[in-house]
């Protein structure tokens, strides 16, 4: 059933909310598989195509394997290409996810993040959207439905900026956000239109003058250039973020930035960790700025490209920093984001203490007091300048 | 002479599940109305008939509401992912041949994503049962429509009516090379006990095509009026088994699907041809 939302405040889950972005953008072909927790974007955006209120082709096809192969296909033709997954879905479709960024067409993913087997688990963690950071998928990360919606269109714009043509992945937390009725401000189609403007692939399969080829034979001659290309292409993907989200800041009032910063000017102590578990770190952070204690958050929005830099400078002032991971890199070495922001502090003249805690696997709830005991941790660790515990599992 | 007591004993005795099943992982997850459960039952009345040790068994699922099955029951369980239950299973008795290999998967499981391994196992011809729990839905996911979901039908991705023509499990398992194919339905759970005993102690790869309607989407997308209405229409009134069909004359044979077992056939096995190929081997070069 097609949710009818219209513009001004509406209540509507993180997966309706992706669905109604998509069916505002109205791409050419979606091609989906269901699987949970990110079926229900299909499933309502099906009722969009069911009810003719978009002109997408949507292909309901076998397997996530087959889903993105058709919208690398239909992207390779010129399509606009929007489709959605989560967990095991991402995981086969990770032979195409650098397919698509290979041949560097514009696709939108929307992923509901969820756990990857095993053990079979359907709820929320970033491993699935973490083991894909390498794919050279541009990647935003969401804490509220509103800012998932918001993400789908920026994501579109990101993806097909001409500098940068390349896929982008807009992730939000299984259950959590996808499946929570939040309060959120739809755009007008008017205004998501002039926002995303049309879109002209640069180069398509259609074009029988041209007449193209994709992913053809390069051998140790040519195939390091492309991928010299593709890194480069995934550098200007940063600036394209910042002059996307000033746009849309400047159009429809919602500020973003690379990352989010909440009370971290002066905090000594801070905690970094993406989507919705920012929203009960800073709970933990007015409760503990009421004690006195310094205390800030850095949430970051753009993972892929990692804006290391802006992050380092925004980190700096800390005397310790706790990275949360909901994920682990199995290296016995802490999560990814650890990794990315440990290594991001390292060209500090004076380096922040940085610590890693790995919480929520597999949907694990994260309270206000586990970010309070991380506050603590981190806090004790600024006033000694010494990490007892390098990386450890916490919410067990 | 046995006394009215003693005969009513014998006939009375329940048969006792509890053996086969982990009842503290009971209560299961099927919807009131699914036959996933009937299907069980008569897995399990077979595998007892077939003197089958349960220790000597590996059941093998992939992902959806039949693949739930393997935490339910006290044998070797092997729960993986989406599709990939045959290609489980395949390692599983390769690795151990003297194991009873069963896999329980869904017309979505085996027949889309799994599609591929479906054909490959049937074609080596390697011993393990399938059962195929057919039920023309995507319905851990919210009813789409699957690749045995017949055209027109209804699914919550197919709001006006299904274009896509479906699969036949068995005619597919039948052209795959598999050796013994066979149908059953949840609602003939005698028949089906016995189609699937065959199945269990046929060497090979068997398939059986267990019809077993999902009242809670296909159900309810298709106007069905209650689970048993649905059981009644689509496993009672729309099959008649192989061997009554063979009396009654084509029209009455319309739109009917076939019962018990379609195709049985000899011919060697995989891991048995492997163990050979190795022995041959060996002698030569002795």
């Amino acid at each position: 059933m097609a949710i009818t939302a219209t513009k001004g405040q509406t209540g509507l889950t993180g997966n309706s909310a992706v669905a109604y972005a998509m069916k505002q953008v109205n791409p050419d072909v979606c091609a989906a598989y269901p699987i949970t927790p990110s079926t229900q974007i299909v499933e309502d955006f099906s009722g969009y195509v069911a009810d003719g209120e978009v002109t997408t082709e949507l292909i309901t096809v076998e397997s996530e394997h087959s889903a993105m192969s058709a919208c690398i296909g239909a992207a390779a033709a010129g399509a606009r290409v929007m489709t959605a997954t989560s967990s095991q879905g991402l995981a086969l479709m990770w032979e195409m996810l650098y397919i698509a960024s290979g041949m560097r067409l514009p696709i939108v993913l929307a992923n509901v993040n969820r756990a990857l087997s095993a053990p079979i688990n359907i709820h929320c963690d970033h491993s699935d959207s973490m083991g894909a950071r390498d794919s050279g998928w541009v990647q935003l990360y969401s804490e509220t439905v509103q800012e998932a919606y918001d993400n789908v269109f920026m994501a579109l714009r990101i993806a097909e900026h001409k500098d940068v043509l390349l896929p982008a992945m807009v992730c939000l937390d299984g259950f959590i956000t996808s499946h929570a009725i939040e309060n959120i401000s739809l755009l007008d189609d008017q205004e998501v239109r002039q926002f995303i403007g049309s879109y002209s692939a640069k180069a398509s399969l259609l074009d029988i003058e041209g007449a193209p080829t994709f992913g053809a034979m390069t051998l140790p001659d040519t195939y390091i250039e492309f991928k010299r290309q593709q890194s480069e292409a995934m550098t200007r993907a940063k600036d394209a973020a910042i002059e996307v989200m000033k746009d849309f800041g400047k159009r429809f009032g919602r500020e973003y930035g690379l990352f989010e910063t909440y009370r971290l000017e002066d905090a000594e102590a801070a905690i970094v960790v993406l989507n919705s578990a920012a929203g009960t770190t800073k709970v933990a952070v007015d409760a503990l700025r009421k004690e006195g204690k310094k205390v800030g958050l850095l949430r970051p929005r753009l993972f892929r490209p990692f804006p290391w830099q802006e992050i380092a400078e925004a980190l700096k002032g800390a005397k310790a920093v706790a990275v949360l991971d909901r994920a682990d890199s199995m290296n016995a070495f802490g999560g990814p984001v650890f990794s990315e922001v440990r290594s991001a502090l390292y060209d500090l003249d004076s380096r922040p203490r940085v610590m890693n805690r790995i919480y929520g696997l597999g949907g694990r709830d994260y309270k206000v007091k586990d970010a309070v005991e991380v506050f603590n941790e981190a806090l004790k660790a600024a006033e000694t300048g010494r990490v007892d515990t390098l990386v450890k599992y916490i919410t067990l | 002479m046995s006394t009215i007591a003693e005969k009513k004993e014998k006939v009375s005795v329940p048969f006792d599940y509890n053996k086969y099943l982990r009842p503290n992982k009971l209560p299961h997850i099927w919807c009131p109305g699914c036959g996933h459960g009937i299907v069980l039952k008569a897995l399990l009345r077979a595998i007892d008939r077939a003197g089958l040790e349960k220790d000597n068994i590996c059941m093998v699922s992939g992902i959806g509401c039949s693949s739930r099955t393997p935490g339910y029951v006290d044998f070797n369980t092997l729960h993986t992912l989406h599709g990939r239950a045959m290609a489980f299973a395949t390692g599983v008795k390769l690795a151990k041949p003297e194991l009873k290999v069963i896999v329980i998967t869904g017309d979505g499981d085996a027949l889309a994503i799994g599609g591929n391994h479906f054909i490959h196992a049937c074609r080596r011809n390697i011993d393990m049962t399938v059962l195929v729990m057919t039920n023309s839905t995507y319905g851990m996911t919210g009813g789409q429509y699957s690749p045995t979901t017949p055209l027109d039908a209804i699914a919550t991705t197919s709001r006006y009516g299904n274009i896509e023509p479906p699969f036949d499990a068995c005619e597919m398992a039948r052209a795959s090379g598999a050796t013994f194919v066979a149908r059953g339905t949840a609602y003939h759970t005698i028949e089906l006990e016995r189609t699937i005993h065959d199945a269990l102690v046929h060497k090979g790869t068997s398939i059986v095509d267990v019809i077993d309607a999902c009242p809670t989407y296909f159900g309810r997308a298709n106007k069905y009026k209650s689970a048993t209405h649905m059981m009644e229409l689509i496993e009672k009134d729309g099959t008649v088994n192989v061997k009554q069909a063979e009396k009654l004359p084509p029209e009455k044979l319309e739109g009917k699907v076939l019962r018990g077992v379609l195709h049985k056939v000899e011919r060697p096995e995989y891991c048995e041809q492997y163990e050979n190929l190795i022995m041959q081997k060996a002698a030569a070069k002795k």
